[in-house]
C-alpha cells in the first residue's frame, strides 16, 4: 500500500514535472554540474556550461536544417530529388568549421589543465586511502599531523540500506550520503590531497572541489583544493570495487582557521584517549549495546544485520566456530584486531573497549549465547600477544 | 571472382596479423616500462649508484620531503616513517630511515613499492640504497629499520618546493626480485 | 530410390537440424546470428530491467548490491559482445555477398565455425550466474585487482571472453576475404557499397584490438593462477597497465559497435530520399580516419588514474579531433536528405532518428573528452547517459532500421507498416525517458554502478525506470512484426522500395538460397543503379 501511494506521488511529480520542465520549478531538482566551492571547480563550471552551449547551438543549427529539409523536401508534398552528390567547397567548410571550434575549445581547456596539475606550495597534506568499503584520512603536515581519521557509512544509513530493512530512505535527508567521522579542513588554505588504496582501485570524489581522483594500491595520487566557503561538502567514491561500492561517502567540513585547530586540539586528545581504554570494565548490558552500534557501524555491511552474511561472498557469524567456541577468544579478539583475507584489520581503527564490545555482542546475538563476557583489558592482550592462532 | 588463391592470401595474411597483435598486447608490457621511466608515470623512482668523490654541489635551495607509509591488504605488519618531514638540498645524497614489523607468528616476506608524488618528481628522484630493491624477509614478531638512501636530482624543476616519498609493502607470494 | 529426380539445383537446401548445425550457407548463417543477437538482446535487456527495477526508489528492494554488480557487468558484456556485435555480423553474412555479387562468403566453413563458437561462449558466461559467489562483478571493464576477487567464476569470464574474441576475429578474416577477393568483376572498391566499406574498416578494428584484449584477459589469468604479476605492484607489475591493454581494445570496439550502424544509415538515407549518398568518397575517408584515431584515444578513458599532463592533454586532442570526421558523417546524411524527395517508411524514421541522437551521444562524447571537465563527469551517470545515446539510440537504432529495411529481402513479404511506425515512436520516446534524465542524475553527482542512492536522486531515477520498462516492453512488438512478417504479409517485389539501389534489390524476395553463383554483369547501368 504504501508502495503504491509513494508511487503514486511520484507519477504525480512526473506529470508535474513534463508540464514546468522549461520554467523554474526545477529549482530544487539539481540539473546542472555544482558550481562548487573552489577557484578550479568554478573554472571547470564555466568550462562545462561554455561546451555545453556551443554544442547546444551547433545542434540546433545542424537539426534546424535537417528538420527544414525533412518538412520541405518529402514527396508527399511533391518534392523532386535533386541529382547531386558532392560539393567540394561545403566539405572543406564543413571540416574546417568544427575544426575551428574546437581548438577554440582546447585552448582554455589546456590553460585549466596546467593549473590544476601545480601542486606545488599546500599548507597541509592530506592522504585518502581507500579501502573496501571505506576512507582512512591521514593528516600528514601541518598542526594536524599525526591525526587519522576512519570515515565510513554512517549507522543510521547503513541500517535503512540493508534489503527489506522496513525502513524508509525518504527520512533521512543524507541517506548514504553521510559518515560517522568526516574529515576537517580549514578554508582558504591550499590542501594537497592524496589518494592510494589499500586493495583494489577505489576513486575519491567531491564534486565541489571539482575533481575526482583513482585510489590505486601501491601508488600515490595528488590533487589540490583551495576551499573558500565554510560548509559541509558531499561525495562518493566512483571507481565500482565490490559489494559496498554505493556505500562508501566522502564528507568534508571545511571550517575557519581558528576553528580547525580547535579540532585538531581536541582530535588529538580523543585520539589519545582511545588509544588508552584496557582499563575500562563494563557489564553485560552495557557491552551489548556498545557492541550492537560498533556491529551496524563496521560490521554489518557484509555479515548483515541477522549476522548470516551472504552465501558464498562473507561467512556467517551464525553458530560460527570462531564466534562460539570458547577456545577461540583470542582468535575472535585478534581476527577483528588483523583481519583475515577479505575481511579488513581493524586494530588501528577501533579502541579496546569498541572490540571488546563488538566480540561480546557477536557472541551472545542471534542465538550465538555462549554468555562469554570480554572486557577490554583481553583485547588488549590480544593485541600484545605476538602470536596469532590458527 | 571466386578466387581461391585470393582467399587463402587474404587468410593467411590476417592470421598472421592476428598472431602479431597478439604478441603486440604482450609487447606493451615492456613498452609501458619505457614509458613509465620517461614520463616518470606511476612514480616509479630512479636506481642510482653514487660517486662518492663528486664534488658537493652548492646550493641554497631546499626541498621539502614528506615520506609516508601503507600496508597493502591484510598484510600483518606496521610500517612507520622514522621522520614524517625533512628538508633536503638537491644534488647531496641523505637517508631516511622507516620502522617496520611484522606482527604475525610466521616468517613473510614483503615488497615495498615506491611511489613519488607531484609524479614529475619521481624523473629527478634517485636512490642509492633502498629496502624496496629487494624482498624483504620478516621473522616472526621481527622488527627491523631499514634505510633509504636518496638524492634529489639538481635539476628538479625549480617549481617543485616539496614532494611525497611513500612505500606500500605488499605481501610476497612467490619470491622474486625486481628493479 | 534411383528414379527421383534432382531437385532444381538452386533451391537445393538441407532441411531440419542439419540445415543450421551443418549449414555453410552465408544466409542461413547470417540468420542465425540475427536470431541469435535478438535472444541476447532479451536476455540483456532482462538484466537492465532488473537493473532499473532496484534503482526505481531508493532503498535495496530486490537484489543484493553483490548481485546488482552481476548485473551491471553482465547486461555489458551481453549487449555489447551478444547482441550488438551478433547482430552487425548478421547483417554482414546476410548482405555482403548480396551487395557485391558473390555466390557466398569466402571461408563457408569458418563461417559455420565462428557462428557455433558464440552459443557456447555465452553458455560459460551465463552458467556463472549459477555458481556460489556468483557472476562476475567487477564491472565488464575487470579492472585488476577488482576482478581478481571473483570466485569460481573467473576462469569461465576469461575463457567466454577468449571464445567471443575467436568468434570475432574469424568472422571479421571470413568478411575482409570475401570483400577483397569475391567482388563481382568490375567492382571496384571504390563503387562498393558504404556498408560493405565500413563492416571492411570494422573487420580491421576487430582483428587489431581484439587479440590485445586476449592478452590482456590472459594476463589477468595468469595473474591469478600461475603467479605472473603483470599487474600486481608487489612483483613489479601495475593494475593501471590493465586499464591502458584494455582500453587500447576498448576504443576501437566502441566504433566496432558504431561503424556498421554509420554504414546501415548510409543505406538507408538515400533510398527513401531518392537520391544519391552525399560525399561517398570522403564518407569512406572519414570512416577509416575514425578508425585510424580510435586507436590513439584510449586513455580519455583514464583521465583521472593520474597521467602525467602531457599524455591527458595529448589524448584530450586527439579525443576532441574524432569529432571532425563524425561531423562530416553527420553532414553528409544531412546533405543527402537536402533536396530529396523524401517519405518516412520504419526503416528511415530509425535512421533519422540515429543521427540526431547519436550526434547527441557525440556531443557529450565531446564534453567528455575535455579533461580538465571530464574530472567532474567521469564514472558517474552523465557516462552512462553518453554511450547509451550512442549505443543504444546509436547502434540499436541503426540496427532496428536494418532489420526493417532489408525483413522484405529476408522474408519475400512487407512487415506491418502500422506496427513498424508504433514500435519506432514508442522506442524513441521511452528510450528519452530512459536516458536523457541520466544526463541530469549525473551532473548532480550520481556515481554508475551503485545498487542505491540518496532521495535526491530519486525522481530522475524513477522517470528513468519508467522509461527503461517501457522501452523493454516496446521491443516485444518487434519481435510480434518480424514473426507476422515471416509467416506472411504482402509480397514483396524484387526491389522492396523505390528508393533502394545496390545488387541486393536485383534478386528476388525472398533472396533464393543460392544467388550469384555466376557473377552479375557489371554494365554501366548496373553501376549506377549502386548508388
Amino acid at each position: 500500500m504504501k508502495g503504491i501511494s509513494k508511487l503514486k506521488s511520484s507519477l504525480q511529480k512526473l506529470v508535474l514535472a513534463l508540464f514546468f520542465m522549461p520554467l523554474s520549478a526545477m529549482a530544487d531538482w539539481a540539473l546542472n554540474m555544482r558550481q562548487g566551492v573552489t577557484p578550479i571547480s568554478q573554472e571547470i563550471y564555466q568550462m562545462h556550461m561554455v561546451t555545453l552551449w556551443v554544442v547546444t547551438v551547433i545542434g540546433i543549427l545542424v537539426f534546424g536544417v535537417m528538420f527544414w529539409s525533412i518538412f520541405h523536401h518529402r514527396k508527399s508534398k511533391g518534392a523532386k530529388a535533386s541529382k547531386f552528390s558532392h560539393s567540394t567547397t561545403v566539405e572543406i567548410i564543413w571540416t574546417i568549421i568544427p575544426t575551428a571550434i574546437i581548438i577554440s575549445l582546447a585552448i582554455p581547456a589546456t590553460k585549466l589543465l596546467i593549473k590544476m596539475d601545480d601542486t606545488s606550495e599546500s599548507a597541509i597534506t592530506v592522504k585518502a586511502t581507500g579501502s573496501q568499503w571505506k576512507w582512512k584520512y591521514d593528516y600528514l603536515d601541518g598542526v594536524g599531523e599525526g591525526i587519522t581519521i576512519f570515515s565510513s557509512l554512517d549507522a543510521k544509513s547503513k541500517e535503512i540500506s540493508q534489503r527489506d530493512s522496513g525502513l524508509d530512505p525518504m527520512d533521512h535527508v543524507n541517506y548514504l550520503r553521510d559518515v560517522d567521522e568526516p574529515i576537517v579542513l580549514p578554508i582558504n588554505t591550499k590542501i594537497r590531497i592524496l589518494t592510494t588504496s589499500q586493495d583494489v582501485i577505489h576513486a575519491w570524489w567531491l564534486p565541489d572541489l571539482g575533481w575526482k581522483r583513482d585510489a590505486i594500491p601501491g601508488f600515490i595520487n595528488d590533487n589540490w583544493a583551495v576551499i573558500e566557503k565554510t560548509g559541509t561538502y558531499r561525495g562518493k567514491c566512483t571507481e565500482i570495487c565490490g559489494a559496498g561500492h554505493g556505500y562508501m561517502p566522502i564528507v568534508l567540513k571545511a571550517v575557519s582557521m581558528q576553528d580547525y585547530t580547535a579540532w585538531v586540539d581536541e582530535k588529538k586528545i580523543a585520539q589519545a584517549a582511545s588509544k588508552n581504554t584496557s582499563n575500562i570494565v563494563l557489564n553485560m548490558e552495557e557491552l551489548m549495546t556498545k557492541g550492537e552500534a560498533v556491529y551496524k557501524a563496521q560490521c554489518l555491511v557484509c555479515h548483515q544485520a541477522n549476522g548470516e552474511g551472504l552465501k558464498g561472498a562473507f561467512p556467517s557469524i551464525v553458530g560460527s566456530p570462531v564466534a562460539v567456541e570458547a577456545d577461540n577468544r583470542m582468535r575472535h579478539n585478534q581476527q577483528i584486531i588483523y583481519g583475515k583475507g577479505l575481511m579488513p584489520a581493524f586494530g588501528e581503527q577501533l579502541s579496546d573497549v569498541d572490540i571488546a564490545s563488538v566480540v561480546s555482542f557477536t557472541r551472545n546475538a542471534w542465538g550465538n549465547n555462549t554468555g562469554d563476557i570480554i572486557q577490554a583489558k583481553e583485547v588488549a592482550e590480544a593485541r600484545k600477544a605476538a602470536k596469532v592462532i590458527k | 571472382m571466386d578466387n581461391k588463391k585470393g582467399v587463402k592470401k587474404t587468410t593467411a595474411s590476417l592470421l598472421l596479423f592476428t598472431v602479431f597483435m597478439f604478441g603486440f598486447g604482450y609487447g606493451l608490457v615492456p613498452l609501458y616500462d619505457v614509458f613509465c621511466k620517461i614520463t616518470g608515470l606511476n612514480g616509479k623512482t630512479i636506481r642510482v649508484t653514487e660517486n662518492i668523490n663528486r664534488e658537493a654541489i652548492v646550493t641554497d635551495r631546499l626541498i621539502k620531503v614528506q615520506f609516508d607509509a601503507n600496508i597493502n591488504g591484510d598484510l600483518p605488519w606496521t610500517l612507520q616513517p622514522n621522520q614524517r618531514i625533512m628538508r633536503v638540498q638537491p644534488g647531496k645524497f641523505y637517508e631516511a630511515v622507516y620502522t617496520v614489523k611484522n606482527i604475525k607468528d610466521k616468517d613473510i616476506t614483503g615488497q615495498a613499492i615506491p611511489s613519488v608524488s607531484p609524479q614529475v618528481a619521481s624523473l629527478y628522484f634517485k636512490k642509492a640504497e633502498c629496502f624496496c630493491f629487494v624482498n624483504q624477509l620478516l621473522k616472526a614478531g621481527e622488527t627491523k629499520e631499514m634505510v633509504v638512501r636518496f638524492e634529489v636530482d639538481k635539476d628538479l624543476p625549480e617549481d617543485v618546493a616539496e614532494l611525497t616519498l611513500s612505500y606500500t609493502f605488499f605481501r610476497v607470494k612467490k619470491v622474486a626480485s625486481i628493479n | 530410390m534411383s528414379t527421383i529426380a534432382h531437385d532444381d539445383h538452386h533451391d537445393h537446401k538441407p532441411t531440419g537440424l542439419k540445415r543450421w548445425f551443418f549449414s555453410t550457407n552465408h544466409k542461413d548463417i547470417g540468420t542465425l546470428y540475427l536470431i541469435f543477437a535478438l535472444t541476447m538482446f532479451f536476455i540483456g535487456g532482462a538484466m537492465a530491467m532488473i537493473i532499473r527495477a532496484e534503482l526505481f526508489q531508493p532503498g535495496l528492494q530486490f537484489v543484493d548490491p553483490q548481485f546488482y554488480n552481476s548485473m551491471v557487468t553482465v547486461h555489458a558484456l551481453i549487449m555489447i559482445f551478444g547482441a550488438v556485435m551478433p547482430a552487425g555480423v548478421g547483417l554482414a553474412n546476410w548482405m555482403i555477398p548480396l551487395m557485391i555479387g558473390a555466390p557466398d562468403m569466402a571461408l563457408p566453413r569458418m563461417n559455420n565455425m565462428s557462428f557455433w563458437i558464440l552459443p557456447f561462449a555465452f553458455a560459460l558466461l551465463l552458467s556463472t550466474l549459477f555458481m556460489d559467489g556468483g557472476a562476475p562483478a567487477g564491472g565488464w571493464t575487470m579492472y585488476p585487482p577488482l576482478v581478481l576477487q571473483t570466485g569460481d567464476a573467473f576462469p569461465f569470464l576469461i575463457f567466454a571472453v577468449h571464445f567471443l574474441g575467436i568468434s570475432s576475429i574469424m568472422g571479421a578474416i571470413n568478411i575482409i576475404a570475401t570483400v577483397f577477393n569475391m567482388r563481382a568483376p568490375g567492382m571496384t572498391l571504390m563503387q562498393m557499397p558504404l556498408f560493405v566499406w565500413t563492416w571492411v574498416i570494422t573487420s580491421f578494428l576487430l582483428i587489431a584490438s581484439l587479440p590485445v584484449l586476449a592478452g590482456g584477459v590472459t594476463m589477468l589469468l595468469t595473474d591469478k593462477y600461475f603467479g605472473t604479476s603483470f599487474f600486481d605492484a608487489a612483483g613489479g607489475g601495475d593494475p593501471v597497465l590493465f586499464q591502458h591493454i584494455f582500453w587500447f581494445f576498448g576504443h576501437p570496439e566502441v566504433y566496432i559497435l558504431a561503424l556498421p550502424a554509420f554504414g546501415i544509415v548510409s543505406q538507408i538515407i538515400p533510398a527513401f530520399a531518392r537520391k544519391p549518398l552525399f560525399g561517398y568518397a570522403s564518407m569512406v575517408y572519414a570512416t577509416a580516419s575514425i578508425a585510424i584515431l580510435s586507436f590513439f584515444v584510449w586513455a580519455h578513458h583514464m583521465f583521472t588514474v593520474g597521467l602525467p599532463i602531457k599524455g591527458e592533454l595529448f589524448f584530450m586532442y586527439a579525443t576532441m579531433l574524432i569529432a571532425v570526421p563524425t561531423g562530416v558523417k553527420v553532414f553528409n546524411w544531412i546533405a543527402t536528405m537536402w533536396k530529396g524527395s523524401m517519405t518516412f517508411e520504419t526503416p528511415m524514421l530509425f535512421s533519422v532518428a540515429f543521427v540526431i541522437l547519436f550526434t547527441i551521444g557525440g556531443f557529450s562524447g565531446l564534453m567528455l573528452g575535455i579533461t580538465p571537465v571530464d574530472f567532474q563527469y567521469h564514472d558517474t551517470y552523465f557516462v552512462v547517459a553518453h554511450f547509451h545515446y550512442v549505443l543504444l539510440t546509436g547502434a540499436i537504432f541503426a540496427l532496428m532500421a536494418a532489420a526493417y529495411y532489408w525483413l522484405p529481402k529476408w522474408t519475400g513479404n512487407m512487415y506491418d507498416e502500422r506496427l513498424g511506425k508504433i514500435h519506432f515512436w514508442l522506442s524513441l520516446i521511452s528510450s528519452n525517458v530512459l536516458f536523457f534524465p541520466q544526463h541530469f542524475l549525473g551532473l548532480a553527482g550520481m556515481p554508475r554502478r551503485i545498487p542505491d542512492y540518496n532521495i535526491q536522486f530519486a525522481d530522475f531515477n524513477m522517470i528513468s525506470s519508467i522509461g527503461g520498462f517501457a522501452y523493454g516492453i516496446t521491443q516485444l512488438l518487434f519481435v510480434y512484426i518480424v514473426i507476422k512478417c515471416a509467416m506472411g504479409g504482402k509480397k514483396a517485389r524484387a526491389r522492396s522500395w523505390d528508393g533502394a539501389k545496390g545488387l541486393e534489390w536485383e534478386v528476388p524476395s525472398p533472396a533464393p538460397f543460392h544467388t550469384f553463383e555466376t557473377p552479375p554483369k557489371l554494365t554501366k547501368k548496373v553501376l549506377e543503379s549502386l548508388y
